[in-house]
């Protein structure tokens, strides 16, 4: 086995990269691969809670590195998916505790047990998105239809480049359809224009995301979810395979429905 | 387009405002001038020129601009002709 490793990063903070990464990991694990996540937010740990295993941690990421513990004993396994762990982060340290030699080290050693290793970077460029990004085979950058996370995302993607770790690929979340037809959001293909990046996935906003956090699940094996479903969609195009990308419908209101009708009559 | 998307479309959406000056940010961003030290720049290239050619220092326009992956620094400058010193003066 030799596990491809992907690093989820994104500039701004609060933009989903860890609701991402436990998505990602659960859609992969449930296509039957084995995955582990590791938290790369040293200091502000969140993805432990995200897949609901805080009750679980015993070692960490910096148990690890300085040598309290083996790597084996870090790794948390998912309460759904027997093939899915964590590796969660330190709470109680900084990301100095922490270097890209010893992320490339520990992603080598896990290269070899799995078949994927996601990485959740901190937000900003910082040390930790240093660490995050050292070992990345491929850089997932994710952003929203907003002009901060954008713009910070295109900065990311300038210093990805810079660290030869690119071209990277981009997941465009929270994006809610009626406010793009409206014209009052960002659509994809304008930023896909202003950032001259791969798209990998569109999530759209959905309840389903905040109520799964709520109960440390993941939103994409729940089969009503439709962000769960762009995420299980997305896991199947890293997996290499030709997705369709999901054309988000919202409701038009009274303009849209005439105009539909009228094209639809026009097509006859 | 159809034309109730049109009539929809009318009314701006914000989404074109948020593209502008996302546009614009990100060309300042990636270059590494700020609109301010634009300006400065543009100060200095006038004193610059002034110091060979006369110019109509107020008409000076210097902008970045971004064509694909090339970005361009491009300046109009136009001289101060015959007539409008003779105006001037």
């Amino acid at each position: 086995m030799s596990a491809k490793i992907i690093t989820i990063t994104s500039g701004k903070g609060g933009v989903g990269k860890t609701t991402a990464t436990a998505n990602l990991g659960a859609s992969l694990a449930d296509l039957g691969y084995r995955v582990v996540c590791i938290d790369a937010d040293i200091g502000l740990r969140n993805l432990d809670v995200v897949m609901g295993l805080e009750n679980r941690i015993v070692y960490d990421l910096v148990d690890v590195v300085e040598g309290h513990c083996k790597l084996r004993q870090a790794m948390i396994r998912d309460k759904h998916l027997q093939d899915l762990f964590l590796i969660p982060a330190a709470q109680t340290r900084d990301k100095t505790a922490v270097s890209p030699q010893d992320m490339v080290r520990i992603s080598d050693e896990l290269r070899q047990e799995f078949d994927w290793v996601l990485i959740d970077s901190p937000a900003g460029i910082e040390r930790g998105f240093r660490n995050a990004l050292a070992p990345a085979d491929l850089v997932l950058i994710i952003t929203n239809p907003e002009v901060s996370a954008v713009r910070d995302a295109d900065r990311i993607i300038g210093l990805i480049e810079a660290e030869e770790k690119g071209p990277g690929k981009l997941i465009l979340n929270r994006v809610k359809p009626e406010m793009v037809r409206r014209g009052d959001m960002l659509a994809t293909e304008d930023i896909l224009d202003v950032l001259a990046i791969d798209l990998i996935g569109v999530i759209p906003e959905d309840e389903a995301i905040l109520i799964a956090t709520n109960r440390g699940l993941a939103a994409s094996l729940d089969s009503k979810s439709i962000a769960g479903k762009a995420y299980r969609n997305i896991a199947r195009r890293l997996n290499g395979e030709e997705v369709p990308f999901e054309t988000l419908q919202g409701r038009d209101g009274f303009f849209g429905r005439i105009s539909r009708l009228v094209r639809a009559g026009g097509e006859r | 387009m159809s034309f109730f998307e049109r009539l929809r479309i009318g009314r701006r959406g914000t989404a074109y405002t948020a593209k502008q000056r996302l546009q614009t940010v990100l060309v300042h961003d990636r270059s590494g001038l700020s609109p301010g030290r634009l300006e400065a720049l543009k100060v200095d290239m006038i004193d610059t020129l002034s110091r060979h050619v006369e110019i109509d220092r107020g008409s000076v326009q210097l902008s970045l601009t971004k064509e694909r992956d090339q970005q361009r620094l491009v300046a109009d400058i136009p001289l101060a002709s015959q007539r409008s010193r003779r105006r001037t003066t």
